[in-house]
């Protein structure tokens, strides 16, 4: 459970909606509460992040920890899934660096201002797109991607 | 010349006329080779998922595929046989491709378990390719999911049969 008193000061300073694991934002106060978070709360310990395709938009997820007491709070903003932009906190938190490609990989979230946006689990040439969204299609046929007779002396 | 001793060579016992009170034997350059070959099958020391598991149990001591001559080659340079142990992904396929062009003629593959054979389960799933022969030739198919240590040396058998026969899988 994340703390009573950090939420509701969220809600009260960024007009934050109440939500069951943290605090939804908009994505133009994502920064600003994770930096209230880090710097005034203590909570400098980055813990994932993650995404739902919930159709017309897509739900991004950041967790941080109290390394102290150990409570994780997780803040959420959602944009849409035509254009999904979300400002990078790789410069608040570095552990974000791979899950925000990770992110980016299998859901198709731009991080505005990532030091190094580039696919990490799927090979970089991949091009049938994001495959967790909704709108992926499965079973596509595979072609490899390399020609057959190419010998390796 | 070291006199042959009919144990090792019992494979091919039939193709070869010994001269009696020499140490001396007339065999077809072909069937020797093959039979050389078949005998000291090389793997690449090479596992991609949860049969790699079955077949390390394979070369460990209960089944022994040292036995056949077969021992773990660190390299493909020194390897005559690709086990393709486990699912095969996209993003694996152009490393094993690269790695079957480094190993040298005659060279066999044998596809072991559901997954290397099909893609089984995963067929469908965006990362995984379906089947090792859409990116190499495959010679022996193992089934079983994961095959018994027991289905992967009735494989290598059927290999060995296979070598003797002179024949292997091309691109």
């Amino acid at each position: 459970m994340p703390a009573p008193e950090v939420v509701s000061a969220l809600e009260v300073r960024f007009s934050a909606a109440p939500y069951p694991l943290g605090v939804a934002v908009s994505p133009s106060a994502l920064k600003e509460v994770l930096r209230t978070l880090k710097e005034q709360y203590g909570y400098r310990h980055y813990v994932l992040a993650s995404a739902t395709d919930r159709g017309e938009t897509l739900e991004v997820l950041h967790g941080v920890r109290h390394p102290g007491n150990g409570d994780v709070i997780f803040v959420k903003v959602e944009v849409s899934a035509e254009d999904p932009r979300v400002p990078s906190v790789v410069d608040l938190y570095s552990g974000a660096d791979w899950y925000e490609r990770e992110v980016y990989d299998l859901f198709g979230v731009i991080f505005e201002g990532h030091p190094n946006l580039k696919r990490i689990l799927l090979p970089e040439e991949y091009d049938r797109g994001h495959p967790l969204r909704k709108s992926f299609k499965a079973g596509t046929p595979y072609e490899p991607g390399f020609r057959f007779e190419e010998q390796v002396p | 010349m070291a006199e042959v001793t009919p144990k090792r060579l019992e494979d091919i016992a039939e193709e070869v006329v010994r001269f009696p009170g020499g140490g001396v034997a007339l065999v077809r350059s072909d069937v020797l080779f093959h039979w050389a070959q078949k005998s000291s099958l090389w793997p690449l020391t090479f596992g991609l998922a949860c049969c790699a598991i079955e077949m390390m149990a394979t070369f460990a001591n209960r089944f022994d595929l040292d036995r056949f001559g077969m021992i773990m080659r660190p390299t493909p340079r020194q390897a005559d046989v690709m086990i393709i142990a486990g699912t095969v992904t996209i993003k694996m396929a152009p490393r094993i491709r690269k790695l079957y062009d480094q190993m040298p003629h005659p060279k066999w593959v044998i596809a072991m378990g559901s997954c290397a054979i099909s893609g089984d389960h995963y067929r469908n799933i965006y990362s995984v390719v379906p089947g090792v022969d859409h990116v190499i030739p495959v010679d022996i198919y193992v089934p079983g999911c994961p095959p018994t240590p027991e289905a992967l040396t009735e494989g290598v058998l059927a290999l060995h049969k296979k070598i003797m026969e002179g024949s292997h899988a091309r691109s």
